[in-house]
């Protein structure tokens, strides 16, 4: 494993993370921003990799996208020392939708999680405690998902 | 982590006490808002927390997938209403990347005017709740004065005191109102003489200086890990600010300090999360000034709005702002339409919520008001 690398740029922080993981695919490269896109089997390697190497301590936003033909879960990532943010997308198949959790690297995405999985019905792996929490418990669908229509939408 | 459990583990040699959860709200004068604290105590000392939140949860993010974009706006400002003019900002802003676009100067700069009200009237309603929480009616009263005068300011600019409706997709509604300079000058100066009588009432009074300080000790560490941020992680030594450190707008071309107490101790209690706000509202007084100065060199008859389409081409972006309470993040899906495939929402009080856990272990069961009244608790935007 790579040293540890307070206050990466940009440029350092694709150039590291297609070195250690040749899988990852870096989608853009923005002025404080890298969008990459992960296969799932990896995720949670990568996120400890950001977590301990690049110095990523910040998990901002866990959430999920439904796509109708699959779905995705995005993960923003902060540096506190440069203002940095990785977008990290990491596609679901519809019929499997599992992801290892990130809680035990970031504890900030704990509910995040859990939201998620209320919301879309995206199951992370080892979560602690992956129970309702904005919805009330009895509920047995996903509301966010796109095939749960409003009333207005029908 | 240990050492806030020492004296839970001494009350425990001494009496051999059944542990109980208490449960808090949804209906209760600390909460200041529906939201349940479930604690479990240990005679006096709280052993673990369980904050339960969703009674207000309308489904804020699915709406918005079918509504067109500027239809949204509106009810941006329907997420808080202390925090109104910058989660209507954050929304127009990451619109604003999806598109393209860049906004005339003029707009940017009285976005940050709005913003920099939005962020004193809001840190002035949490200080009027600190106050009733620790039982101290003229904080309180005192500070909601305050906070009307900068209510006016929002009437005089765009008509509304709360839910605003002001910044649009390529600048703002309206362009700054005449006199609009001279009344934010006269009350920004008025107020940083006022807001000394409320320090010295706080500050002069042992009983509201001894219920928060020495309680509730966060690190640095844990307040990244745990996703704490805003006023609240600043107090705590994290020195990072999305104005300075993550600019947006034109938040790089005035000067500012950003206030971050115990940079070096890396670990601050529940007096410093609250000095870290008072100090905030200082620092948003100096960048009005400046920002109004630049408002004054642009002229008159400068534009304030771009004309923008109405369909936002396909792709993700996100934009992230800092609001009074913390880090606020918008993550907008579009597939080419004139409605968002999805919006989602990063509530800063929503993963701060989360944290109370942490900031509940090993203090007193009378301590929990004073401890989370500096979470600055607003449910619209924690349930959405």
């Amino acid at each position: 494993m790579a040293d540890v690398i307070q206050a990466p740029t940009v440029d350092q922080v694709s150039e590291i993370l297609k070195r250690e993981f040749p899988d990852i695919s870096i989608l853009c490269v923005e002025e404080r921003r890298v969008k990459v896109k992960c296969p799932r089997e990896i995720s949670h390697d990568v996120c400890v990799f950001i977590h301990d190497n690049l110095t990523f301590e910040h998990c901002s936003v866990v959430t999920g996208v439904d796509y109708e033909d699959h779905m995705m879960v995005v993960y923003l990532i902060a540096n506190y020392y440069n203002g940095l943010m990785i977008d990290m997308d990491v596609d679901v198949p519809n019929d499997d939708p599992h992801v290892a959790s990130v809680s035990d690297i970031w504890g900030g995405a704990n509910w995040h999680e859990r939201e998620t999985w209320e919301l879309f019905g995206i199951v992370f792996d080892n979560h602690p405690r992956l129970e309702r929490l904005l919805t009330p418990d009895t509920y047995e669908f996903f509301p966010f998902r796109k095939s749960y229509k409003l009333r207005s939408q029908e | 982590m240990t050492d806030s459990l020492v004296p839970v583990l001494e009350a425990q040699e001494k009496m051999d006490t059944d542990k109980m959860w208490v449960i808090w709200g949804p209906q209760h004068p600390f909460s200041h808002g529906l939201w349940t604290l479930k604690l479990k105590i240990d005679g006096e000392f709280i052993v673990d927390a369980d904050p339960i939140v969703g009674y207000l949860h309308r489904g804020w993010e699915k709406e918005t997938e079918n509504r067109d974009y500027a239809r949204i706006i509106p009810m941006t400002d329907r997420l808080c209403y202390c925090a109104s003019m910058t989660y209507s900002h954050l929304y127009c802003m990451t619109v604003e990347k999806a598109l393209g676009i860049d906004i005339p100067e003029k707009a940017k700069y009285i976005r940050i005017v709005a913003d920099e009200v939005c962020r004193i009237q809001s840190h002035l309603m949490w200080l009027a709740a600190v106050g009733t929480d620790l039982g101290n009616l003229t904080v309180f009263l005192w500070a909601m004065r305050e906070r009307e005068y900068f209510l006016d300011l929002n009437v005089k600019l765009c008509g509304a005191r709360m839910t605003t409706n002001y910044p649009r997709i390529g600048g703002v509604r309206n362009d700054t109102t005449p006199l609009f300079d001279r009344d934010i000058l006269r009350t920004v100066e008025r107020f940083e003489k006022a807001m000394w009588d409320i320090i010295y009432l706080i500050d002069d009074s042992s009983v509201f200086v001894s219920r928060m300080k020495g309680i509730s000790y966060m690190t640095r560490e844990q307040c990244a890990n745990l996703g704490l941020t805003g006023p609240a992680m600043r107090g705590c030594g994290v020195d990072f600010d999305i104005r300075r450190d993550d600019p947006y707008d034109n938040y790089d071309k005035v000067n500012f300090e950003v206030p971050v107490l115990n940079k070096e101790k890396k670990v601050g209690d529940t007096y410093d999360r609250y000095m870290i706000r008072i100090e905030e509202m200082f620092q948003s007084c100096d960048i009005i000034k400046q920002a109004v100065q630049k408002i004054n060199a642009i002229g008159k008859n400068a534009p304030y709005r771009l004309k923008t389409p109405t369909k936002v081409p396909a792709g993700t972006t996100f934009g992230r702002l800092e609001d009074p309470r913390g880090e606020s993040i918008m993550y907008l899906v579009s597939d080419g339409t004139d409605k968002p495939w999805r919006l989602k929402v990063r509530s800063p009080i929503f993963t701060n919520v989360s944290c109370s856990k942490a900031m509940c272990d090993g203090i007193r069961i009378a301590d929990v008001p004073a401890v989370l009244a500096q979470i600055d608790m607003c449910l619209g935007e924690t349930d959405r």
